[in-house]
């Protein structure tokens, strides 16, 4: 909690994100690589679905990172609620577009691999339909942070959106043992180990890594943004 | 107690004063119905099966019309501030506000809604089924709008953002209540799914009329 306190001054924040920013862009660019070489080239084609599964190494990450992006929101949310956290407002409008386009990747992505594998771009099964409802609370977070002429007020009414809206992820999570749907089941954290054989789930883990570090560099960079938008709303209400 | 009963009964009487504005959801709530018959054209099998979807997708259109005013009334004149300052819970006022609008709004559309069923060659105890999902439904409506009001309370595009932060929120109730009117075809249990109508009316009964003060608060700071 100690950190997160010191990390609260934005200035203190910039000095802290510039210092760690070049040395997270050159970790993200290697992995990137290193996983989209694994993933593209190194790891054997599905023995159903042949090339297609390659589709999955991004497709599940983005899952992943559209989840825990809303997760942060909400958690940003509550900060910003609960302790007025000055930072927690800022990073929240800097993460959710990054979020949202996650969401909407794992959408395409799942919709160009449902083509040759369902035989469908687009089925109304639970899986789906709750992913899409997280992409609109991703939209609705979006919208109503920036649709008032205060950003605080914008800030605050957002945050206590996205702490109703995370209920959702838990029927995204469960959705496919739920319901009866053509998506299938979890099949990498599960009790009893990952039921994906390792060629497979190396790629995919060094891919979850790199659009993990993707993500969180995507998020300083917008939030320095953000903070450097609200300096000069400061100064232009000063002037 | 008193003032959730107090303010229940003004916006009541207010919304008495006005007929106008509950009509204007009412007639909405008709012509956007009819529409799809006219469109789809008027094959009665297809009809009957699209109904129940049909209606409470129209009813979910109606509630939202008829809520980006719930609060902005009192928001303007400045009988909000005095809610904020009265003595007694400002989630109890949220939730009187939002039990008014489910009287004025959820209530005629449940009632309407099985005279509308009627046209598209509903009848008997899908009519019934259609009622009681309305009853037991629409009330989340009103609780899950009054929050998605209460947050876009004086925000540019209120009304259509409005729609785009409740509509999401909104879908399982959609679900579950066409859902209920198909089961009496598909020999599903009818009253599981009226369960969970209520039980997700309870969730929003138990969580929303938190948010709506938090809300509130801040747009009177």
């Amino acid at each position: 909690m100690a950190d997160l306190h010191f990390l609260a001054n934005p200035a203190r924040f910039r000095r802290f994100s510039q210092r760690v920013l070049p040395g997270l862009t050159l970790a993200t660019v290697l992995c990137l690589a290193v996983g989209l070489y694994l993933a593209l080239v190194q790891s054997p084609p599905d023995y159903q679905q042949g090339e297609t599964v390659r589709i999955m190494f991004v497709h599940v990450p983005s899952a992943w990172l559209a989840m825990a992006g809303y997760g942060m929101l909400a958690a940003l949310g509550a900060s910003l609620l609960v302790w007025r956290h000055p930072l927690a407002a800022l990073m929240a409008r800097a993460a959710a577009p990054v979020g949202a386009c996650f969401a909407l990747v794992c959408l395409l992505t799942g919709s160009l691999w449902g083509r040759p594998m369902w035989g469908t771009w687009w089925v109304w099964d639970a899986r789906l339909t709750s992913m899409l409802l997280l992409f609109f609370l991703y939209l609705g977070h979006i919208a109503l942070s920036r649709a008032y002429d205060e950003s605080e007020r914008g800030d605050r009414a957002a945050a206590i959106l996205s702490l109703i809206g995370v209920i959702n992820l838990p029927i995204i999570k469960f959705s496919v043992d739920w319901w009866n749907t053509l998506h299938q089941p979890a099949s990498v954290a599960k009790l009893g180990g990952p039921a994906i054989h390792p060629t497979i789930l190396i790629p995919l883990l060094w891919m979850a890594v790199s659009f993990l570090l993707l993500f969180v560099l995507l998020v300083l960079v917008r939030t320095e943004t953000e903070i450097d938008r609200r300096r000069l709303e400061i100064a232009e209400q000063g002037a | 107690m008193s003032g959730f009963a107090a303010l229940l009964a003004r916006d009541l009487r207010l919304a008495w004063r006005r007929p106008g504005d509950i009509a204007v959801v009412l007639a909405f709530f008709v012509v956007a119905t009819v529409l799809f018959p006219l469109g789809i054209g008027p094959q009665a099998n297809l009809l009957a099966r699209i109904a129940a979807g049909v209606l409470w997708s129209t009813a979910l259109f109606a509630s939202m019309l008829s809520l980006d005013r719930l609060f902005a009334a009192d928001y303007e004149d400045g009988a909000l501030d005095l809610l904020l300052l009265a003595p007694w819970p400002l989630e109890l006022a949220a939730l009187a506000k939002c039990t008014a609008h489910w009287i004025v709004t959820g209530l005629p559309l449940a009632v309407l809604a099985p005279v509308l069923g009627i046209a598209f060659g509903l009848d008997g105890p899908p009519l019934l089924a259609l009622a009681a999902t309305l009853l037991i439904g629409t009330p989340t409506l009103s609780l899950v709008g009054g929050l998605a009001a209460a947050l876009t309370l004086g925000a540019r595009r209120g009304g259509a953002l409005l729609a785009l932060l409740a509509l999401p929120l909104c879908v399982p109730t959609l679900i579950f209540g066409a859902a209920a009117i198909e089961s009496l075809t598909s020999g599903e249990d009818l009253g599981a799914h009226l369960a969970i109508l209520a039980a997700l009316a309870l969730v929003s009964l138990a969580t929303t009329p938190w948010a709506m003060a938090a809300a509130l608060r801040q747009a009177g700071e």
